[in-house]
């Protein structure tokens, strides 16, 4: 690894993105559009008493999710497009490395969720009046990793697409397990035996259970913790995998 | 004469086919060496083994000494794909710069690689934006901004205006005579002529290796096409005996 080389490649996939005006303004703007539409839908729920309001639960999951699935589509997109287009085949012939590249991307792209977690995290905050025990910057923070683990995820996916359209259909296959089983729809515990198993070796549930420990307690804990530093852990075995699916050599 | 590329007995298969059926040839350093050769011959597979990319069966490649594909030689290669391998939504300027930057090279250095192909006034342009010919050249500024002392070229010079094709053989041949070695592909013959040695290969075998002279003196014409098609001729007409005169290894083979 060279730090010129991965400085080179992030600045480069970002001036890709800067090119791309209206993938920029979606990536921007439809978080919050998806939480306009959440605060609505769930407009004049009844409130548990002792409990936060269905928007509050909601939203505070919502804000880590969004980034994670908008990366993980956009990556593996994008990662796909260097290998159809030649590019891949041509870097690994000059002096970069494949972790230059690997991180390249989940640097660029972990910015660009950043910006993106920020900005949807001000309007929850902000406009809808989202409350959370916690700190909106730990919110963010737990946003981003989520949005690197789905950088490395889409990095590794990509190795199995030919097409694109073999590619965004590894989003139901390997999102939306993530997203049902996460705690968000059926308590974790409360789960059967087998998909509670599950559950405990999907990343996305500890990314859930980071959020929610912000939601509930004032002061960081040691559970979110212990869960922001397993889906890193995840990011980085994520990451050795996709490294192992860019072979130099091809038929 | 120093050898820049030494391949032996290269046999190379793509899913069950043979496409490289045992070469073995060597490109000294310094010069402009032709891969002439119809399409589907085998070309592309062999300048990918060159560059370390392709995956091969046996047979050896040496590259400036080493194998080919070590590490070391990625600082020292520069290797233009058929298709044009550039990002579509970055301009001409920002890839060079990419490319140049995984050299350590700065922006001067992309500067002059996009000016010498040609493309000094669309730099500032998006490569999605441009002419197949125009992208093709965008694509060689990225594989030349590097200083390769080696440069595999995969058919640079498909899709580009008679006048352009004569100034990119120009600036290659000036390349060689300051030391860089070039191994160009073509399916065009009239790009033969302009080569210091010539590689012909036919179906996933070398059917000439030698000068644009020599080869003209063999085969008794001065036409370098004519040359071609009698040396085929002579080839298919008794390949028993010339096969297994120059490459025993595959006189065996074939039987």
């Amino acid at each position: 690894m060279s730090l010129r080389i991965l400085a080179a490649t992030t600045g480069r996939i970002l001036r890709q993105l800067r090119h791309d005006r209206r993938t920029i303004a979606m990536l921007m703007v439809v978080p919050s559009l998806l939480l306009t539409l959440l605060y609505f839908m769930l407009d004049g729920q009844p409130t548990p008493p002792g409990q936060p309001s269905t928007f509050d639960r909601i939203a505070l999951v919502m804000l880590g999710i969004f980034p994670f699935v908008i990366m993980f589509l956009v990556t593996s997109i994008a990662m796909l497009r260097e290998r159809t287009s030649g590019t891949l085949e041509r870097l690994l012939t000059t002096p970069l490395g494949k972790l230059d590249l690997l991180f390249g991307y989940g640097l660029a792209f972990g910015l660009a969720a950043a910006v993106q977690a920020s900005v949807a995290a001000g309007v929850a905050y902000w406009v809808f009046d989202l409350s959370t025990a916690g700190s909106a910057g730990l919110v963010v923070l737990i946003a981003v990793v989520n949005a690197v683990l789905g950088v490395a995820l889409g990095l590794f996916c990509s190795a199995f697409a030919q097409t694109e359209f073999q590619a965004v259909q590894f989003m139901p296959v390997v999102v939306i397990p993530q997203i049902l089983l996460c705690g968000l729809f059926v308590d974790r515990d409360r789960m059967a035996g087998w998909l509670g198993a599950a559950s405990d070796v999907l990343p996305l549930s500890y990314a859930v259970e980071a959020l929610q420990q912000v939601g509930a307690h004032a002061e960081p804990t040691g559970t979110m913790w212990r869960d922001l530093v397993v889906v890193a852990a995840a990011v980085v075995v994520a990451l050795v995998f996709a490294a192992a699916t860019l072979r130099r050599r091809t038929g | 004469m120093e050898t820049a590329i030494e391949v032996r007995d290269l046999v190379v298969k793509r899913g069950k086919q043979q496409v490289l059926h045992g070469i073995s040839c060597v490109v000294p350093r310094g010069s402009v060496t032709g891969l002439l050769g119809p399409s589907g011959s085998g070309k592309t597979t062999l300048l990918r083994a060159v560059v370390g990319v392709q995956i091969v069966g046996t047979g050896t490649v040496t590259v400036l000494g080493q194998p080919a594909g070590s590490a070391e030689l990625r600082h020292r290669l520069g290797y233009l794909t058929q298709a044009p391998s550039v990002y579509t939504d970055l301009t001409v300027r920002e890839n060079a710069r990419y490319f140049a930057r995984l050299y350590g090279l700065g922006a001067t250095d992309a500067d002059a690689a996009v000016a010498s192909v040609g493309l000094a006034s669309a730099a500032t342009q998006l490569v999605g934006t441009l002419s197949g010919g125009q992208r093709s050249r965008a694509s060689l500024a990225c594989a030349l901004v590097g200083r390769p002392e080696l440069v595999i070229l995969d058919e640079p010079t498909v899709g580009q205006d008679p006048v352009l094709r004569a100034e990119l053989w120009d600036m290659f041949h000036t390349m060689a005579a300051k030391g860089t070695t070039l191994l160009v592909s073509s399916h065009v013959m009239d790009e033969a002529a302009r080569c210091d040695r010539l590689l012909l290969i036919r179906e996933g075998r070398l059917i000439a290796d030698d000068s644009p002279t020599a080869i003209r003196a063999a085969a008794g014409t001065d036409d370098l096409a004519e040359a071609f098609l009698r040396l085929i001729k002579a080839n298919t007409g008794n390949a028993g005996s010339t096969e297994s005169g120059t490459r025993t290894n595959e006189g065996t083979a074939a039987r």
